[in-house]
């Protein structure tokens, strides 16, 4: 890419490039310019009281280990076997969601979406990174990333075979655009064979992907090989 | 209002790439960055529009080829810097303490 340099040690997933005047090559150091302005940001806003690092801690721990899809799977699961919280679900998600309390930052006003034999779901937010934070935690790379943005809306049967999902053609695709006030859940499709399994049994057939709507929920079959796998 | 951000529809992007057992953060400053946006948006100064228009500023070539926090971090500088929390004087002056700081450390 040129005129641009890499920096820092990134996965392939947050390639991080900048403009290579933002670089100081002078000092020769690791740090990058974007590791000092955070630092910067932190050290300046901590020094004038502004900010708690206790509470900058606490946000991090918050939102990389406990709000997270196992939320959203324990809303899914529920909605699979009460048909009154289904109902109360697709009324009104806000409502129906709060009723488990969960902890961080509440979601915006939410839309749960269901799946059935002949529609799909699948969500994107194609200006930014719009996601139901309360039930799914942060999004992944791949949902902020240009290629699913842009795609995802003029292709979805091509993406959704990308990522496994292959509809019949008859199968009506609905692709939802989130935005700041309005997220979405997809209610995956309830796998078969499921009949006799509990509640929290059944969350664990509900991954993050099937509740943006780019993979199904897993078949009991899929989470033995997983749960044999790991 | 449009610009690079608005990529729905677009071609030439890529392939979407998936990562396996993906870490919620890719670094140390992506949580910090992630951290000091949410803590200093709770004072109410800017809503969420707001911040996501702060991100769409960055000159389009730089918005496609940075990363996702690097756009909340160009977000949230500017956001400190509109609403008097912060001069861009004293933030370059921080960053070079630090850098001179780093340097001593490592000889």
């Amino acid at each position: 890419m040129p005129g641009y340099i890499v920096l820092g040690k990134r996965s392939r997933h947050e390639t991080m490039v900048m403009p290579e005047h933002h670089h100081d090559h002078e000092h020769g150091s690791h740090l990058s310019d974007t590791e000092l302005r955070v630092r910067a940001l932190e050290s300046l806003l901590v020094e004038k009281d502004l900010v708690n690092p206790d509470t900058l801690n606490e946000l991090v721990d918050t939102y990389e280990h406990k709000v997270g899809p196992r939320n959203g799977a324990r809303v899914v699961a529920r909605s699979w076997v009460d048909p009154d919280y289904r109902r109360r679900l697709l009324d009104d998600a806000t409502a129906a969601i709060d009723e488990f309390a969960f902890t961080g930052r509440r979601g915006e006003y939410m839309v749960a979406v269901e799946n059935t034999p002949t529609r799909h779901n699948v969500v994107v937010c194609t200006l930014c990174s719009c996601y139901p934070w309360t039930v799914l935690g942060l999004p992944p790379v791949w949902y902020k990333s240009a290629p699913y943005r842009s795609r995802v809306v003029i292709d979805p049967r091509g993406v959704l075979n990308e990522f496994g999902v292959t509809l019949a053609e008859n199968t009506e695709i609905r692709v939802w655009d989130s935005t700041s006030e309005t997220r979405y859940l997809v209610i995956p499709q309830r796998p078969a064979g499921t009949d006799d399994w509990s509640q929290d049994e059944l969350a664990n057939l509900v991954t993050r992907d099937a509740m943006i709507g780019v993979a199904r929920a897993l078949t009991p079959d899929a989470l033995a090989r997983a749960e044999a796998a790991s | 209002m449009n610009g690079a951000h608005d990529v729905g529809g677009m071609h030439g992007f890529g392939p979407i790439d998936p990562e396996v057992d993906e870490p919620v953060f890719h670094a140390e400053w992506e949580r910090r960055c992630f951290a000091l946006s949410v803590a200093m948006g709770a004072y109410g100064s800017w809503n969420l529009d707001m911040s996501r228009y702060a991100r769409e500023t960055l000159p389009p070539g730089d918005y496609l080829t940075t990363s996702y926090y690097e756009h909340w971090l160009h977000g949230l500088q500017r956001q400190l810097v509109e609403h008097d929390f912060l001069s861009y004087d004293e933030i370059e002056q921080r960053m070079r303490t630090l850098q001179q700081a780093s340097d001593h450390a490592e000889t």
